[in-house]
C-alpha cells in the first residue's frame, strides 16, 4: 500500500471567509504575528501497488476533475508518500 | 407537461418543488438520482437542500450521479432544467452554467425574503416575467456567492446571461450581485432564490403588493410556456 496526498487551497482571488475566521480568532489570542490564514483540504489516498508515474497522472486527473473544482480552487500538491512515513 | 424533480441523498426541497410544479399546473415526476431513466419528462427541476452533507463542495458529488448523465444530456439537447440552491450548485459543478458559488462573505447563513431584479426574460424559466421586473423570493443559503474569473463575468454579463440580480444589500457577495444564470441557449437556469416557496398565499415571503408571494409560481408555469413554444 502506498499513499498519495493531494493538496487544494481555494484560489488566492476568492476570499476565505473561513480563513478569515481563523486568523481573527488567532489575533483576539495574541498571535499578532500571524498576519493571515487561509484553509485548504488535504486528500490522502491509498493505493494498491507501487506509485508509477501512470498512477500519479491519473491522480492529477482525479484531483482536477473530481477533488478540486478549479473554477474556484487549485491544486497545489500531489505526491506520493512513502509507507514508512504514512504509518507515522 | 411532465416535470422531473431529482431527489439525491440530503435533498431538502423536493417535495416542496413537486407541489410548486403542481400548483403551476404541472404533473410533477420523482426522480431518483441513482438511476439512469429520466421516465420521458418535458422539464427537469434540481431542488435546493444539502446533497451529499455538502462533502467535497457544495453539489459536487451530487453533480457525479448517475442520473447526471441523463441530465447534462437533456440540457445540452434544450431540455428547460431549472437549479435551486443546491441544484444551481450542481449545475455549475456539473460545468451547465458558468463560475461557482462559494461561502458567503460574511461566513453566515442567511434566510430573508429577497428582493430581485428579472435580467433576462428569454429564458425556459423567466419568460413571464417583464424585464427588470422586480420580485420577492426567499433566499436561505451559507454558500451562495457567486465567484468567476473577471474575463468570464465580463463574457456572461456581455452576453446577458444573468438571469436575476439581488436588489438591496447583497447577501452573500456575490461579484455584480448575480442571483441567479442562464446558459445561451436560455434553457437551464441556476438560482440561489428558492421560488418553489413563493408559490402560495399565506406561506410565502409577505409584501404590500397585491398578490404578494406568488412570485415563484411564475418561474414554473414560465416552462410550461418554453415547452408549447
Amino acid at each position: 500500500m502506498a499513499l498519495i496526498v493531494v493538496d487544494v487551497m481555494p484560489k488566492a482571488e476568492i476570499l476565505d471567509p473561513q480563513g478569515k475566521a481563523v486568523t481573527r480568532a488567532l489575533a483576539r489570542l495574541g498571535h499578532e504575528a500571524v498576519g493571515d490564514v487561509r484553509v485548504g483540504k488535504r486528500f490522502e489516498l491509498r493505493v494498491d501497488g507501487e506509485v508509477t508515474d501512470a498512477l500519479l497522472a491519473q491522480v492529477r486527473e482525479v484531483a482536477d476533475e473530481v477533488l478540486a473544482n478549479t473554477v474556484i480552487e487549485d491544486v497545489v500538491g500531489v505526491s506520493a508518500v512513502d509507507e514508512a512515513q504514512a504509518a507515522r | 407537461m411532465r416535470v422531473g424533480v431529482v431527489t439525491f441523498p440530503g435533498t431538502l426541497d423536493d417535495r416542496d418543488a413537486q407541489r410548486a410544479v403542481r400548483l403551476a399546473g404541472h404533473e410533477p415526476v420523482a426522480l431518483w438520482h441513482g438511476e439512469h431513466d429520466l421516465q420521458g419528462v418535458d422539464a427537469l427541476v434540481l431542488p435546493g437542500g444539502f446533497s451529499y452533507g455538502d462533502y467535497l463542495r457544495c453539489g459536487a458529488i451530487a453533480s457525479l450521479s448517475p442520473i447526471m448523465t441523463e441530465v447534462v444530456d437533456a440540457a445540452n439537447r434544450g431540455m428547460p432544467v431549472l437549479g435551486i440552491c443546491n441544484g444551481f450548485q450542481m449545475l455549475a459543478e456539473a460545468r451547465l452554467l458558468p463560475g461557482g458559488l462559494v461561502r458567503n462573505e460574511t461566513g453566515l447563513f442567511v434566510r430573508r425574503d429577497q428582493r430581485l431584479r428579472v435580467e433576462r426574460t428569454t429564458t425556459a424559466w423567466t419568460n413571464r416575467f417583464e424585464s427588470g421586473q422586480e420580485i420577492v423570493i426567499p433566499l436561505k443559503n451559507g454558500e451562495g456567492r457567486f465567484v468567476a474569473t473577471p474575463e468570464e463575468v465580463a463574457r456572461l454579463e456581455g452576453e446577458g446571461l444573468v438571469a436575476f440580480r439581488y436588489l438591496g444589500e447583497n447577501p452573500n457577495g456575490s461579484i455584480d450581485d448575480i442571483a441567479g444564470l442562464s446558459n445561451a441557449a436560455g434553457n437551464v437556469v441556476g438560482l440561489m432564490p428558492h421560488p418553489e416557496h413563493a408559490v402560495e398565499l399565506g406561506f410565502g415571503p409577505t409584501t404590500t403588493r397585491m398578490k404578494a408571494g406568488l412570485d415563484g409560481l411564475e418561474i414554473f408555469k414560465s416552462a410550461l410556456e418554453a415547452v408549447a413554444a
